[in-house]
């Protein structure tokens, strides 16, 4: 690998809650190039959300973790973009409204932010929806104006937590087509918390496993699947390799 | 705003029910044969209104001013109170229990002691107005206030957004359907806390002419008052939904 974009090296995070010391990462330890589209994976409560914010600079950590290159500088204010498991639009704004918060917020010009948000719009698949309020929106709606929000201020690190575990499976399948779509045109380097395996193996140029209690690291390999992806990548044999290889360790894990 | 048919329809059942009213109060007193003193007919209350004696314009506007004081007071104070609580945590943990027992204090009951402060007028009865108001619109607001989703404060730190575009950008924005359902409670409440006051003591105002027209059964003429104090407040209220429909979209509004 070149110069890798995001390295972690030895990454670990205690939270103290009730007098008790509670170890969210006992050790994580990764490179990543820009562009790849890495899927953490693994069961609830082992870690992935807390990794994903300490990536975010949300949370304090000891270990070694730079984000960037000499090619490809980070901006720590400006270069990350947000998507969480619910829309989480501002339902008093209008979807393009929505989407020039983060603009709004970093100071940037609001005339071409706006010509730029209706053509993110258009990109996540959102076009001719741009004065509609959020309730006027289906749940996968909103979370395509979530991701252009995400886009709007042109960030390198899209963190993406679980962005689709509240839609149904058949909009899920769906969005998981519309993401690899959007991260090829947009070029950015995307890390997607999920505990869909299938969907990791599916999305990701690269998986990393955790598994619970201890939480720690127990996988970190690319997938060698090629792109674009279709469906019929899922019924490929080398898709079922992958799986069973996520499967095997997270099954044989400790934690629920 | 054109009205489509289904708000028509509402409307006119909305107006139909309310002459429907009038009509079984007419009949009722007419096929009852109802005495005046205990039941004016509709026609006989809209009569009491020629009373020059009653000094109906003075006498609700007085009551306007003491309802719509007290409220615009409790507004700004409240409202004023929860933002003060919601940007310095260590205020609100202090004063907010304090709030939420003196809010168990039947306001009524500080009227006598309103008027050993105050005298009576205008200002008191205002002033009972308000004390009756505020509680509702600051708890509403407070709570409002309380109710950002923590994502979302995530996403403007990302940004190294300040706690000021936080505030303005999501917290208050996303409070204002609390603040209008604290609004509207209190605009009833409003109503009632000047009526009292005026009651317990005062020397003009539609509750001070009912308590003389009491005296002489001018049953008509306190059916009047009720009309007139129910139209101020109908009034404040319609304002105070009025500014909502202007503040918040339909789908953010509390019931």
């Amino acid at each position: 690998m070149d110069e890798p974009f995001i390295h972690l090296a030895g990454v670990r995070k205690v939270y103290r809650t009730r007098g008790q010391d509670v170890l969210a990462i006992s050790e994580a330890t990764f490179d990543l190039a820009a562009g790849e589209l890495v899927s953490l994976v693994g069961p609830s409560g082992c870690g992935k959300t807390t990794l994903l914010k300490i990536l975010a600079g949300l949370h304090s950590h000891s270990g070694e973790m730079t984000i960037g290159s000499r090619t490809q500088p980070f901006d720590p204010s400006r270069d990350i973009g947000m998507v969480f498991q619910q829309p989480l639009l501002l339902k008093w704004r209008r979807v393009i409204d929505n989407v020039l918060l983060p603009a709004e917020i970093l100071g940037l010009s609001i005339p071409q932010s706006r010509a730029r948000a209706r053509d993110l719009l258009a990109l996540v698949g959102l076009e001719g929806d741009e004065d509609k309020y959020p309730y006027e929106l289906s749940g996968g709606m909103q979370q395509r104006a979530a991701i252009a929000r995400a886009l709007i201020h042109d960030p390198k690190l899209i963190l993406m937590d679980e962005p689709f575990g509240a839609l149904d499976a058949l909009t899920r399948e769906k969005m998981n087509l519309e993401l690899l779509r959007i991260w090829e045109e947009a070029k950015k380097t995307i890390v997607f918390v999920t505990h869909g395996i299938s969907e990791a193996v599916f999305l990701g140029t690269r998986v990393i496993v955790l598994t619970a209690g201890p939480a720690r690291m127990a996988d970190n390999f690319r997938v060698e699947l090629g792109h674009p992806r279709t469906l019929d990548s899922k019924t490929s044999e080398k898709f079922g390799e992958y799986s069973r290889r996520i499967y095997r360790l997270l099954m044989t894990d400790g934690g629920g | 705003m054109a009205l489509n048919p289904q708000a028509a329809a509402r409307y006119a059942w909305a107006v139909l029910s309310h002459l429907a009213l009038v009509v079984a109060w007419y009949l009722f007193v007419k096929l009852g044969e109802v005495p005046k003193f205990v039941m004016p007919s509709p026609y006989e209350t809209l009569h009491a209104l020629l009373v020059p004696n009653y000094r109906w314009l003075e006498n609700a506007a007085v009551t306007s001013a003491e309802i719509f004081g007290g409220y615009v007071l409790a507004v700004v104070f409240g409202i004023g109170a929860a933002l003060l609580f919601s940007w310095f945590r260590s205020l609100e943990m202090a004063v907010m229990p304090l709030l939420v027992s003196l809010n168990m204090i039947p306001k009524v009951a500080l009227g006598p002691l309103i008027i050993v402060w105050f005298k009576y007028g205008i200002g008191p009865n205002a002033l009972m107005a308000f004390a009756i108001c505020f509680f509702p619109i600051v708890l509403t607001t407070a709570r409002g206030l309380h109710e950002v989703e923590p994502d979302l404060i995530d996403l403007v730190r990302t940004l190294k957004g300040s706690r000021w575009q936080v505030f303005t950008k999501i917290q208050l924005p996303g409070a204002l359907p609390y603040i209008f359902s604290g609004m509207k409670v209190a605009a009833i409440l409003a109503v009632a806390g000047a009526i009292v006051g005026e009651f317990l003591g005062s020397d003009r105002g539609l509750g001070y002419l009912m308590l003389q027209v009491q005296v002489t059964l001018d049953t008509a003429a306190m059916f009047m008052a009720v009309i007139l104090i129910t139209l101020i407040g109908v009034i404040l209220y319609a304002l105070v939904l009025a500014l909502e429909r202007m503040l918040v979209v339909p789908d953010a509004r509390l019931a």
